[in-house]
């Protein structure tokens, strides 16, 4: 490639770069500048992180919700993950199709759909009532059960493709010389194939961890107001209670909580692979 | 291990024997009634090209290939419906299988941990067989850490730790250089001879064959086309596949023209040929096919004395040390493949210079032409 040609090649990128330093890098700043200055210079918006107990309890919650729906992602991902390694092409493409579907339908009308199939008048609990499963309604909706219910489902996907990925790399040969040992269908499942699918469990567990921080129509909807995660107080805090430097403060400190994160992790895996590049 | 010890094995090795297995994948037909035996305590070696149905036959026996039909006798018992991890056969993969997260340790304990032995327990075992494969240093690695032949140590160490009835080994030396290959050779033969089990080898690789086996089958699309020890095969190959596949060899097609008790003579354009034994099989048009080991003419700078002669120009040769390897170009019989010991060789070979060869009557073969 030339000097002029390469020269015009970063030209063409300029658009782009402008566009994400204008509209993202710039307000990202102003983010980090207004969680220290608003309302006048100084630290004392993340005081709030050690005497706020109101912030603890978001915090915590949303670490144990996030875990909660890692958890739930994750084991209910793991069947249909494996299936899709075993199965013949034309079923596969049929599931994939199946799990990126529901990335079509917008968190906003899965959130309600899970509401009307939860709610004490709801599908679910009219079928359990008719068949004398229970004597009264059982509450799925607006606490946490719905939330994880709501979460776990929007994750599955994120949660079975990597998982699927890492899995599609174990070479048959591997289960084959586990039986040919000796070894039981369990035997050969969970000393051979589980630990060679391990790489694609923690890469799940941190796509979803990840992804679920930024919630806050789910649990907003399904929670009813009652379970508040970090992302929906971060929305109060600037829609409703007009406190921007303690909004920005709790924004700053989700981003440099996840980059440290992520900094961790990558000690220990490829995070490249992770988010596929 | 004793003498006595060694008997012991032996008594305690099993016979396998294949009775008319078929495997059919829609259309197509992997193996073609293959019958054949497996005496206890011997090693088998499964040859043949590529597609020619031994890596099938052996991923029958050991049970992740059912058959369409036919049956596999373990002994007298009949195992064809048993699954794979009931066998309890030993098989060294392709590539070895080596479970990439576990040590060397840990690979050889693995069969054992599957039939509820702790690691503790396993102890002694595993270091006695890491020792017999010389790995004995080296138990805390992982697999990707060693060299190639550690690796397929390692695989043969964990395939007959659990003392199996019968070994089953894919391809074992092809992914090494060929040194390494040849001293895995003596070593499996060694571990062969010294444990006394059953082997049943698949290869490609004719020198492998011969040199390990106590017995050859050598298969083509699917068939047994010929079986029985390496000498036999080698000096009396009964099909043109087997004399080209097994070793080298040059065929020289003859009219029949004079039939005695124990010889006959065949005759190319005006050239007469002794051969001994019987002008069998022949073919439909009286002809018959010799095939002729290129390490069994004799060649010489002056017309020969020998009963079957021919002259010829060498059109090229090489030089491998301890062998000379020529083309020689005959007017009666076209390109002849000569090897001969650089030793005792009676003159230095140069392109183009004028040679005889000769052979005696039982020096060649009569094949069958397919």
């Amino acid at each position: 490639m030339g000097d002029g040609q390469k020269r015009f090649y970063y030209w063409a990128m300029a658009p782009a770069v402008l566009l994400v330093v204008v509209f993202f890098v710039l307000p990202l700043l102003q983010v980090l500048w207004l969680s220290v200055s608003e309302p006048t210079l100084g630290l004392q918006n993340y005081a709030a992180l050690i005497d706020n107990p109101l912030l603890h309890r978001v915090w915590l919650n949303t670490i144990r919700v996030c875990a909660l729906t890692t958890l739930i992602a994750l084991t209910a991902g793991y069947p249909v993950a494996y299936a899709m390694a075993q199965v013949g092409e034309q079923h596969r493409t049929l599931m994939i199709f199946c799990i990126v579907l529901t990335f079509w339908l917008s968190v906003l009308i899965r959130a309600f759909a899970w509401v009307m199939i939860l709610r004490t008048e709801g599908v679910l609990n009219s079928a359990l009532l008719c068949l004398g499963l229970v004597d009264q309604p059982v509450r799925l909706v607006r606490n946490e059960i719905g939330v994880l219910i709501g979460m776990a489902h929007y994750m599955l996907p994120i949660a079975v493709l990597p998982m699927y990925s890492s899995m599609q790399a174990i070479p048959r040969t591997y289960v084959d010389a586990a039986r040919g040992l000796g070894a039981r269908a369990w035997q050969t499942f969970f000393w051979v194939y589980l630990p060679l699918s391990k790489p694609g469990i923690i890469a799940a567990s941190v796509l979803v961890f990840i992804f679920s921080l930024g919630f806050f129509i789910t649990p907003a909807i399904l929670g009813g107001g009652r379970v508040v995660m970090i992302a929906e107080y971060i929305r109060v805090s600037f829609d409703e209670t007009l406190r921007w430097g303690y909004a920005t403060m709790l924004a700053s400190t989700l981003l440099i909580a996840l980059s440290l994160g992520l900094a961790l992790v990558a000690r220990t895996i490829n995070v490249q692979k992770v988010f596929g590049a | 291990m004793g003498d006595d010890d060694n008997k012991a094995a032996r008594a305690a090795s099993h016979s396998l024997s294949l009775d008319k297995l078929t495997k059919r994948y829609g259309q197509q037909t992997a193996i073609e009634s293959v019958t054949m035996n497996v005496v206890r305590g011997k090693f088998v070696t499964l040859l043949g090209p590529s597609g020619s149905g031994k890596t099938t036959i052996l991923m029958v026996v050991a049970g992740f290939i059912t058959p369409s039909s036919g049956r596999i006798l373990l002994d007298e018992r009949d195992i064809t419906q048993l699954a794979p991890e009931h066998r309890n056969f030993g098989m060294v993969f392709q590539g070895y299988a080596l479970f990439p997260h576990m040590t060397v340790e840990e690979n050889v304990w693995f069969p054992l941990r599957v039939r509820g032995i702790s690691l503790v327990g396993a102890q002694k075992r595993v270091r006695e067989i890491l020792d017999l494969v010389q790995l004995g240093g080296l138990a805390g690695r992982l697999p990707g850490e060693l060299s190639g032949g550690q690796q397929q140590r390692v695989a043969l160490a964990r395939a007959l730790v659990f003392q199996p009835d019968l070994m089953l080994l894919d391809e074992p030396l092809s992914a090494l250089d060929k040194r390494l290959r040849a001293d895995l050779q003596w070593e499996i033969s060694a571990l062969h001879r010294r444990l006394g089990s059953t082997f049943i080898n698949v290869t490609h690789d004719q020198e492998e064959a011969l040199s390990m086996s106590d017995d050859i089958v050598i298969l083509r699309e699917g068939r047994v086309e010929q079986s029985g020890n390496p000498s036999t095969l080698y000096e009396r190959p009964a099909t043109r596949f087997v004399a080209s596949f097994l070793g080298e060899s040059n065929f020289i097609r003859g009219q029949v023209s004079n039939i005695e008790s124990d010889r006959f003579r065949y005759t190319v354009q005006d050239r007469s040929f002794l051969q001994a034994g019987e002008a069998a099989p022949k073919e439909p048009d009286g002809s018959v096919l010799v095939a002729l080991r290129p390490e069994k003419i004799s060649l010489a700078a002056e017309p020969t004395n020998l009963t079957n002669s021919v002259e010829g120009r060498i059109a090229d040769f090489k030089y491998f040390g301890s062998t000379f390897y020529l083309q020689v170009a005959t007017k009666l019989l076209g390109r002849i493949m000569v090897k001969t010991p650089a030793a005792s060789a009676t003159f230095n070979p140069s392109i183009d210079a004028q040679v005889w060869l000769g052979w005696s009557p039982d020096a060649s073969v009569v094949v069958k032409a397919s």
